[in-house]
């Protein structure tokens, strides 16, 4: 279990395939970002429609 | 027992108990993603063949994965929908469906920067890439035309149509590399051979997949209580739920 880096700049450059690694995982990461907040903010719309329509229920009883 | 899962089958009841896991597989999906991407980032050694490029497996054959399975377990909840006419199967279905296109989506990104420097080419119309392609466009008709649909019965049941009969492209990809020479390799973990990886990365690359998995499973139960929250919407029950009656 040792560290394969000796240094960051060999991190980094991943062997001249920096682009391609970082690339494949700079995107994941902003995807699975994207689609947790796109999770929260249905469930913020859903709360607030379902709000209206309770709301709506309750004029109709009075 | 089968009375008990038609019990949490009912929405009210799911509701409560996707609340109360969600959260413990989104702290699990962290957890393993750390460890998945130190072992697969810092420790694993570079590969003999592909030199440090090679990493991009650790993102590529996760998703890959779990844009297979996901798309079975939609055909898993249609069939259950169709059979048993639960409500709660179009709605797992459909929360399944945007983690789906993001896992075919990755797998296909990933495979094309993978592509690029090891085969000299983004894209190759060979049986592999092909069949993927066709999953993401599966998981997108799906999306669309469930969206398009208004009454939600009948959106459920027109999804559900899709996602079993679309399901038979799901062996088409596994199957692609024995069944057509293509110039994708092929499988480097297969459940009946010994995997043909080093330790490390094998390692790195099944706690990788774990992460997808819990991810996926926590996005799932979050996604679905907005989808019953919703369809509920005028309930007695939704009423009385704290997060509804204190917004309001």
């Amino acid at each position: 279990m040792n560290i394969w880096w000796d240094n960051w700049s060999d991190f980094w450059a991943m062997g001249k395939h920096g682009l391609y690694v970082w690339g494949s995982y700079g995107v994941a990461a902003a995807l699975v970002i994207a689609e947790v907040w796109q999770a929260q903010r249905a469930r913020r719309l859903a709360l607030r429609e379902v709000q209206q329509a309770q709301l709506a229920r309750t004029e109709e009883w009075t | 027992m089968s009375i008990r899962w038609f019990y949490y089958a009912a929405p009210q009841t799911f509701y409560g108990l996707a609340g109360r896991l969600w959260p413990w597989f989104a702290a699990l999906a962290g957890l393993l993603a750390l460890t998945g991407l130190a072992i697969g980032l810092v420790i694993a050694p570079a590969d003999a063949v592909q030199g440090e490029g090679y990493r991009i497996i650790y993102i590529h054959v996760p998703t890959s994965w779990m844009s297979m399975v996901i798309y079975l377990a939609m055909a898993f909840w249609s069939i259950l929908g169709l059979v048993f006419n639960t409500r709660l199967s179009g709605m797992m279905t459909r929360a399944l469906a945007p983690t789906g296109a993001l896992c075919a989506f990755l797998s296909l990104w990933t495979g094309a920067l993978w592509g690029k420097p090891m085969w000299g080419t983004w894209w190759v119309w060979d049986a592999r890439l092909t069949s993927e392609l066709i999953l993401f466009f599966l998981y997108l008709g799906y999306m669309a035309l469930t969206s398009a649909i208004d009454d939600p019965r009948r959106s459920d049941r027109a999804g559900a149509l899709v996602a079993i009969v679309g399901a038979v492209n799901v062996p088409i990809i596994y199957f692609s590399v024995k069944w057509w020479n293509t110039l994708h390799q092929g499988a480097s973990v297969s459940v009946t051979q010994s995997p043909s990886m080093a330790q490390t990365m094998l390692w790195g690359m099944l706690i990788m997949a774990l992460a997808y998995w819990a991810m996926a499973i926590a996005l799932v139960l979050y996604r679905v209580r907005s989808l019953i929250l919703w369809r509920e919407r005028h309930t007695d029950w939704v009423r009385q739920l704290p997060e509804v009656r204190g917004g309001a």
